[in-house]
């Protein structure tokens, strides 16, 4: 097969590119630690939030709980068209592991300014953690289309 | 000669243009909501009951309706001229084309009646009326009739001239449908075994995450079937309206080789962020996803190589003095290049979407609709308007309106396009702002957001000019007076130098092979880790 010199320079140089560029991602996300969405728990999403079932049929604001000193956890359920509960306090400095799952349809959840990135799936829980340094406001949204009142699906973390 | 084909493709081609009409509207709306300009409201005494309806008739019509018409008639025409021979069957092409128009009937009457208000994706646990699923396969059942047809008329073809290699054009047009056939099976599945049992009620619940798998198995398959079109454009007839050659004619053949077997084995970089599917099997979707990135680097050569070829021929010299010597005052090449200079930014955004954990930065942001107006509003639907510049005037014996009109046409989409991508990417990264929201009435808008907001409002409002400056041009074309003085015939680009192409370049069995072991590597573990952990457990919502 004929290949001309130049494309055959650049073919080479393209991946040499894309190497470098999976081993860079790699690299980095072992470095910083950087975890994708992996499988944690199942549920039935038509009992998960009645009560005794699942922390996630806890009273809306006992879903947030202190640990330890500097570690909290937080069960969100996501439904339409609200997250329960929509409003989170932690001290700056404190690590938060979220659980997150929806009784009715895919939802998403993204807290703004930060890397937490997650679909919400019926049966399934989604979890991350993640530790806080800066205080402020971060907007957590629903990022999957979930019906006409999607846009006000939201909540606020506040790291104080 | 041709009768029947130029029928088929002007039949496919009203329709396509249609469905991107109607569908396109509602993008400039969008934008403009987002702004604060809400004409909802209004639209809703018209039978569009919101936001939403709108948006998915929106998906529906611009990336499935449109693309799947225009791209069968394309391909009708495309094959027989490269052939130099009718289509075998023209009555399975009537009837593709037959099954096609009935499924959009078919889906359209609940899309419209808000009853499939489900977005093009249709995630489950969410149930649109049955029918909105009953028309989709419908369309989707009938391109497949329209694929067999062409095979027929290709094995007829390689009887009739045995050891003669397939010309390019034919040959990469029909790779892109035998892609077509094989992704649609993940699409088929998903309707046929898990979502009609389901709505008609023989199941109780359906498993929402398995569901997206099978959805993308379709569904990143699906962009490769809207640009590989494109490229056969870009690869088999541009360089020749550009006074071109083709650059390399084993690496073009390569190339849609190479993107029949990888365009498959990577759906699951679309679910990155599931919580359902172990990272492991996410990793080796990754590393296919990020092979994709060598056939589209050697089209980004082989196709800038020959037009190059074109430029020098027309006088053009020095490092880029070539360049304007490309054929600029031709609508259907002006649109092209255009549409290949905002593929590039399409191009990178893809790479960092298919970055693994990196998509966590942008994962169902507003980057993620920026980037693909770059890649399916840009790459592909400006190279189907480009193409249509010459294929309307050649099956329609007419004139093309106006040529001013076209390039106007082809800049106004270009720069409407660079602001509207610009501001949506950006949105998306810096600001988080999802996709797919109502945003103009999201109470976490904030006033940051504004300035980008206009920014992609006014490229909406200049892609909508520039929509129908297109469609007067086309109905100026089909009902002017002025008949081609001669016929036009398909820009077929010859090759620059005479080369021998190898067997294997010409051969179906090994790259069939090759495409079911790499879905098997790709998907058996996954598939069979979902079956293990199976939830099924969703009743139907309806949410809107």
């Amino acid at each position: 097969m004929h290949v001309d010199r130049t494309e055959k320079l650049f073919i080479f140089g393209s991946i040499t590119l894309i190497v470098i560029f999976a081993i860079a991602i790699a690299i980095s996300g072992i470095a910083y630690g950087i975890q994708v969405p992996a499988p944690y728990e199942q549920v039935n999403p038509n009992t998960v939030s009645t009560p005794g079932n699942s922390p996630f049929g806890a009273p809306v604001d006992e879903r947030v709980r202190e640990l330890a000193p500097g570690k909290y956890e937080a069960y969100i359920l996501a439904q339409t068209w609200v997250f329960q509960p929509n409003e989170i306090r932690i001290p700056a400095g404190s690590e938060l592991t979220l659980y997150v799952t929806s009784k009715d349809v895919q939802h998403g959840f993204l807290v703004q300014r930060t890397n937490i990135n997650m679909m919400v799936i019926p049966g399934q829980v989604s979890q991350v953690t993640m530790t806080f340094d800066d205080p402020g406001e971060y907007n957590f949204v629903c990022h999957e289309y979930c019906g006409v009142g999607h846009q006000t699906m939201y909540g606020r973390l506040i790291v104080e | 000669m041709y009768a029947n084909e130029n029928k088929i493709t002007g039949w496919n081609l009203v329709i396509a243009f249609t469905a991107l009409f109607i569908g396109g509207l509602f993008g400039p709306l969008q934008k403009l909501q987002g702004i604060g300009l809400n004409t909802y409201p209004t639209l809703s005494s018209l039978g569009i009951k919101s936001y939403y309806q709108g948006l998915t008739i929106h998906g529906v019509l611009n990336a499935l309706v449109f693309t799947t018409f225009f791209i069968i008639g394309f391909f009708t025409y495309a094959i027989s001229r490269s052939l130099k021979r009718e289509q075998k069957y023209p009555w399975l092409h009537w009837l593709a084309f037959i099954l096609m128009a009935l499924g959009l009937l078919v889906a359209a009457v609940p899309i419209l009646g808000n009853a499939a208000t489900v977005l093009y994706t249709f995630y489950p646990p969410m149930e649109a009326s049955f029918f909105f699923y009953l028309g989709l396969t419908l369309v989707v059942v009938g391109s497949w009739f329209a694929g067999w047809g062409f095979y027929f008329t290709y094995w007829r073809w390689r009887k009739d001239n045995p050891g003669e290699k397939t010309p390019f054009i034919a040959l990469a047009s029909i790779i892109t449908m035998v892609m077509w056939q094989i992704a649609t099976l993940g699409v088929a599945t998903e309707i046929l075994f898990q979502i009609i049992p389901w709505t008609l009620g023989w199941v109780e619940g359906i498993d929402p995450q398995l569901a997206r798998t099978f959805f993308w198995f379709f569904g990143h398959p699906l962009v490769y079937f809207w640009l590989l079109p494109a490229y056969v454009s870009w690869y088999g007839m541009l360089p020749k309206q550009a006074g071109g050659k083709m650059f390399s004619e084993s690496l073009a053949r390569l190339v849609f080789w190479l993107f029949l077997a990888l365009s498959i084995p990577v759906g699951l970089h679309h679910q990155f962020t599931d919580p359902g599917v172990p990272p492991a099997y996410k990793t080796i979707h990754w590393i296919l996803t990020f092979s994709l990135f060598i056939p589209s680097m050697i089209t980004a050569f082989s196709v800038s190589a020959s037009l190059e070829i074109g430029g020098r021929a027309n006088g053009g010299t020095g490092l880029l003095g070539w360049i304007s010597k490309l054929p600029w005052g031709n609508p259907s090449y002006a649109a092209q290049n255009l549409a290949m200079i905002l593929f590039v930014f399409g191009g990178i955004g893809g790479l960092t979407n298919a970055s693994y954990d990196l998509n966590m930065a942008i994962h169902n942001t507003s980057w993620v609709p920026g980037h693909f107006h770059t890649t399916l509003g840009s790459a592909v639907t400006l190279t189907f308007f480009g193409i249509a510049y010459w294929l309307v005037p050649a099956i329609s014996g007419k004139q093309l309106w106006s040529r001013k009109v076209g390039l106007w046409q082809a800049w106004t989409w270009f720069i409407g396009m660079l602001l509207m991508s610009n501001g949506l990417h950006i949105l998306g990264l810096n600001f988080g702002m999802p996709r797919r929201t109502m945003i103009g009435s999201a109470a976490y808008a904030s006033a940051d957001w504004n300035p980008l907001l206009i920014e992609a409002a006014l490229g909406g409002i200049i892609l909508g000019i520039s929509g129908l400056l297109f469609y007067a041009n086309m109905i100026g074309t089909v009902f002017s007076k002025k008949r081609l003085d001669e016929p036009i015939e398909m820009p077929v680009a010859e090759p620059y130098q005479p080369e021998t192409i190898p067997s294997w370049l010409d051969s179906w069995k090994p790259w069939i092979a090759t495409t079911v072991v790499l879905i098997l590597v790709a998907y058996t573990p996954v598939l069979i880790y979902l079956f293990g952990n199976l939830n099924a457990s969703s009743p139907g919502f309806k949410v809107w």
